[in-house]
């Protein structure tokens, strides 16, 4: 790749610069929170208190979660092949729909336990079915995935309103959303695992999708670097001149690779549809689907950071809401701010620290940075 | 004649939602031009919309209101070409993090500084860009056809939708006749020769996102100075995105550009127009279909059914010296 900065040890490239770029990112924050007349630190206070203060507010921060792993690793997937799949959230919304159809089909019928499978299947396959027609056309037709993963989560949205307005509302209801689930098609939750530790959840909508996220982050760790599938993905990412030279597919791997990026984007409709609200209403995903860019760009495209990175991400999500009981002045809108700046710092100016930082350790040990040291920048 | 006054309703409702789109859409124009990508035109505009409503709800002057929304607009662009050119950094992602930076302030800062709920107060009067009448508009109403063209589709507007349509052929001008725009089209292409040139490739990529920062100013002005009295949350609702798909639909060039939003206008205002009305043939169109259509298009002329959009060659790509 051509990164004009020389080599620095692994773990300030993985830990101290992500961690600095996320603390400018919160100092910022902070700055906005000065600016609406509240104190910083006060607010941060509220904050963690609001996420981690009893069992309910953790149980709420891992709820929020679940959706930010899913939503992260789709990104962080389509990141490894150098894709930059931006419509997440227009896939989340439409993998609803395969959630929907799974359980108004069957909750008569089916117990929990097979509805559930049926549902990941349903959602999946509808999430990647809409990332299918983008990643197709940018490896058929070249056309920048970027804009038509936008321009598909506008159309998701339109189709969507449609089918909630005038296919899947209840005649006689007005609310423009599905009839509610029948228990069987509603997941079990997962209040216990935190009571076992002596806290009371009561009813927070925390639920066994959780454990689903988990489950699909380490597979998604083995996908990408314990497999030849995986292999083939990194190396079309990183160059796909020597991975067409290894006869590597272009079409093919783009395609499987938006495809399980649209999968994983649309399985995160299970956790708010089956897990809280059992029933599909408008604009569920409430932006969860741009969050999974911030959270897969702090993750650094990899599950072990991206599952702390969803926590935090769930944390400001439920402490934001907590925060805006306590200061009016600061609503969850709080969260996009943040969101959109640790983004700016963690993704678009990640290597803004890097010169600096590269002076520093060449003058401390030369030898830390290599030979290149000598020569500096441009090495 | 009552289908002509629908006609000449629906023209100049299109003219009048294609405002912001086409200066957005000039906006991009620079930007892309000169290699760098960027999809915070829908932020951009959002904090001018913001701005200029505030400055104006607090000064009480619609110009003064404009200024502050070119002034925060610039600032996101300069924010955009620092992560973008100086740093390298990804347009795409830096894009992205200006829209929500956007999104999230205007809404926090309007809460906190007028408490109405993420509102700025109602303009008034001279808070406002009022609509100009021009001259003899009222003598000629009655001439058949011609009169109302002149009077109720070419007057009657504010000065911004005369500054949004005179800036084609300016950009025009600038773009193709003007050494600057040779030099910011060239960087766009191959920066490696303006480079060799002994042009500064950063300075000239830096005044391009400066002139995308004055446009989505305005646009983002139209909005809550002209065209509606105050900002509301959320009020550009993905006309950034539309402007940026008829940039690619008139294949980075302004007069189809201008053609482009008028159409994508066009669809907005009949999709409002006509809501709920049966057409002959097709029957009753959702107008959820209306609302996706500038979207469907782009996605099939982006698949090259519709001619073959090419983006600038050096678009998306930082520029490194010496490699």
């Amino acid at each position: 790749m051509s990164r004009p900065y020389a080599k620095l040890p692994g773990w300030v490239d993985y830990g101290l610069i992500p961690i600095i770029n996320l603390l400018v990112a919160f100092v910022f924050a902070g700055l906005v929170v000065l600016l609406v007349g509240e104190s910083p630190l006060h607010a941060a206070a509220v904050l963690v208190e609001g996420a981690f203060g009893n069992g309910q507010n953790i149980a709420y921060t891992l709820f929020y979660a679940t959706n930010f792993i899913f939503t992260g690793l789709a990104v962080a997937v389509a990141f490894h092949c150098s894709l930059f799949n931006i419509g997440g959230e227009g896939q989340a919304y439409i993998g609803g729909l395969g959630v929907a159809i799974v359980c108004l089909a069957f909750d008569r019928i089916l117990p929990w336990w097979l509805i559930f499978p049926l549902a990941i299947l349903g959602s999946a396959a509808v999430g990647a079915l809409w990332a299918l027609i983008p990643a197709y056309l940018q490896a058929k037709r070249g056309s920048h995935i970027v804009i038509t993963t936008i321009m598909f989560n506008f159309i998701a949205a339109s189709v969507m309103v449609y089918l909630l307005v005038d296919v899947l509302k209840p005649a006689g209801s007005m609310a423009p959303q599905t009839r509610d689930f029948l228990p069987n098609a509603q997941l079990p939750k997962m209040g216990w695992m935190l009571e076992a530790f002596g806290l009371s959840v009561r009813s927070a909508p925390l639920n066994i999708s959780f454990l689903l996220a988990l489950v699909v982050a380490f597979l998604i760790w083995v996908l990408i670097w314990r497999t030849k599938l995986g292999y083939e993905i990194r190396t079309m990412g990183f160059s796909p001149k020597a991975a067409r030279y290894a006869g590597i597919s272009e079409t093919r791997i783009i395609i499987i690779t938006m495809m399980i990026s649209g999968a994983l984007a649309g399985m995160m409709a299970l956790n708010p549809i089956m897990g809280d609200q059992h029933r599909v209403q408008l604009d569920f995903v409430t932006g969860a689907g741009f969050v999974g860019i911030a959270v897969a760009l702090m993750g650094r495209s990899h599950p072990a950071g991206i599952v702390p990175a969803a926590i935090l991400f769930g944390m400001l999500y439920q402490g934001g809401a907590e925060l805006a009981f306590e200061m009016p002045a600061i609503s969850r809108d709080m969260i996009v701010i943040i969101q959109g700046l640790v983004i700016l710092f963690a993704g678009a100016l990640e290597n803004m620290f890097r010169p600096t930082i590269q002076t520093i350790f060449a003058s401390l040990s030369p030898r830390s940075v290599g030979l290149a040291a000598a020569k500096g920048e441009g090495a | 004649m009552a289908f002509l006054d629908v006609l000449t309703q629906l023209i100049d409702a299109t003219i009048r939602v294609s405002v912001p789109l086409l200066l957005a859409c000039l906006a991009g124009l620079y930007s892309e031009r000169s290699g760098i990508f960027d999809i915070s035109l829908e932020g951009k505009m959002l904090a001018g919309a913001f701005a200029g409503a505030a400055a104006a709800a607090v000064t009480g002057s619609a110009w003064l209101g404009l200024g502050a929304a070119i002034l925060i607009s610039i600032f996101f662009s300069l924010v955009h070409g620092f992560a973008s050119i100086t740093h390298r950094g990804n347009q795409i992602v830096s894009g992205v993090a200006i829209n929500f930076i956007a999104a999230g302030a205007t809404i926090i800062l309007g809460q906190a500084w007028f408490a109405q709920g993420g509102r700025t107060p109602s303009l008034t009067g001279s808070a406002r860009f009022q609509a100009i009448e021009l001259p003899g508009a009222a003598a000629v109403k009655d001439v058949p056809i011609l009169g109302a063209i002149y009077s109720e589709i070419l007057s009657g507007h504010s000065l911004l939708v005369y500054f949004a349509f005179l800036m084609v052929p300016f950009t025009w001008w600038m773009l193709f006749r003007t050494r600057f725009g040779l030099r910011l089209r060239a960087v766009g292409e191959n920066p490696a020769a303006v480079d060799t040139a002994g042009i500064s490739v950063a300075w000239l990529r830096y005044r391009a996102v400066i002139c995308t920062g004055v446009l989505t100013g305005a646009a983002g002005a139209y909005l809550s100075v002209a065209q509606n009295a105050g900002f509301v949350k959320d009020m550009t609702a993905g006309k950034g995105f539309i402007a940026l798909a008829a940039l690619i639909f008139a294949k980075w060039k302004p007069v189809p550009a201008m053609f482009a939003c008028l159409l994508f206008g066009f669809l907005e205002a009949a999709s409002i127009r006509f809501q709920g009305m049966a057409w002959p043939m097709i029957g009753k169109v959702p107008v959820q279909l209306m609302q996706a259509l500038p979207y469907i298009l782009t996605v099939i002329l982006l698949a090259g059914f519709i001619g073959k959009a090419i983006p600038p060659r050096a678009g998306g790509v930082p520029y490194v010296k010496e490699r």
